[in-house]
């Protein structure tokens, strides 16, 4: 049950990608050119996303638990540390760069392009050296002893 | 090169995948009652497989959510749509940005659908801070790459 709402879960999060333009590389990088070739687009991805999210994490949120889980689990740090900005600083140059994020480069994946296949093998190697860092916690520590 | 031409503005159907998009970090809600974050859920593949401190433990869903993430574009071509996608072709560039998205999200706790939809549909203000800082990292990027250095993106 939970392995089948999982895949379902899924394909509609790729199929939303796909449909709204968002695992294109051209669209993205057009979306962030604002001072040429200025596609707007991903703003409605953005914006649509958001807001069915927003209404339905409300009615979802008045059961007492999750369908197939013991609770509801949302992040509860509320602080700005280095880690969160470096991270995604260094996160939107890398998107800025390749035109994927990783959602959008799970799905282009089977399409089998050279530039993806590349993006997907050097994402998972950068998440597990930013999984070590973050456990070693190098940013705060540093940011601590100035 | 062949990037650096426009794109058509497609606001219905941008709007129609993004409420899938949604509909999709809801169903993960009230399912398993996380958030829809791709970074969290790559972290569940790379903790299946490596032991890394801070990899989440429940992966059976995570695991099938990835399948049915890569399995999607071939549902859109079965549903009769099609698959419009043009990937940069600088492989060393590629693997520089994929390694910089990767350590990137790690370190910064989340990516476009994380922080940037289910944070902001939970008005986390760390979210707003992380969207409004790749947000920025992204254009200024972009600018940089098109416009000053020129060529290649």
């Amino acid at each position: 049950m939970r392995t089948f709402f999982g895949f379902l879960s899924g394909l509609v999060f790729g199929v939303g990608l796909v449909i709204s333009g968002m695992s294109d590389p051209a669209k993205v990088l057009n979306f962030l050119d604002v001072a040429g070739t200025w596609d707007p687009s991903l703003a409605f991805v953005m914006g649509g996303a958001t807001l069915t999210a927003f209404i339905g994490y409300r009615l979802v949120w008045r059961r007492p638990k999750p369908v197939l889980d013991t609770s509801f689990d949302v992040p509860k740090a509320t602080h700005i540390d280095p880690d969160l900005v470096v991270g995604s600083a260094m996160f939107g140059i890398g998107w800025g760069i390749g035109g994927f994020c990783p959602g959008p480069a799970w799905t282009a994946l089977p399409l089998l392009e050279p530039g993806t296949i590349i993006f997907i093998i050097a994402m998972l190697a950068g998440l597990w050296l930013g999984l070590q860092a973050k456990a070693g916690q190098i940013l705060t520590k540093v940011g601590s002893t100035r | 090169m062949e990037l650096e031409t426009a794109t058509a503005f497609t606001p219905w159907a941008s709007l129609g995948g993004g409420v899938l998009i949604g509909l999709s970090a809801v169903m993960v809600m009230g399912l398993f009652g996380r958030i829809a974050g791709i970074t969290g859920i790559t972290n569940g593949l790379i903790g299946a497989a490596l032991p890394v401190p801070g990899t989440p433990a429940d992966r059976d869903w995570r695991l099938a959510f990835l399948a049915g993430l890569i399995l999607a574009p071939f549902g859109v071509m079965i549903a009769g749509g099609s698959v419009a996608q043009t990937v940069p072709s600088n492989l060393p560039g590629m693997a520089i940005a994929g390694l910089l998205v990767g350590a990137g999200t790690a370190l910064g706790s989340g990516c476009t659908s994380g922080h940037g939809v289910c944070g902001l549909a939970r008005l986390s203000t760390r979210s707003a801070v992380a969207v409004a800082t790749f947000m920025a990292a992204g254009v200024v990027t972009v600018f940089v790459l098109r416009h000053v250095i020129g060529g290649g993106f």
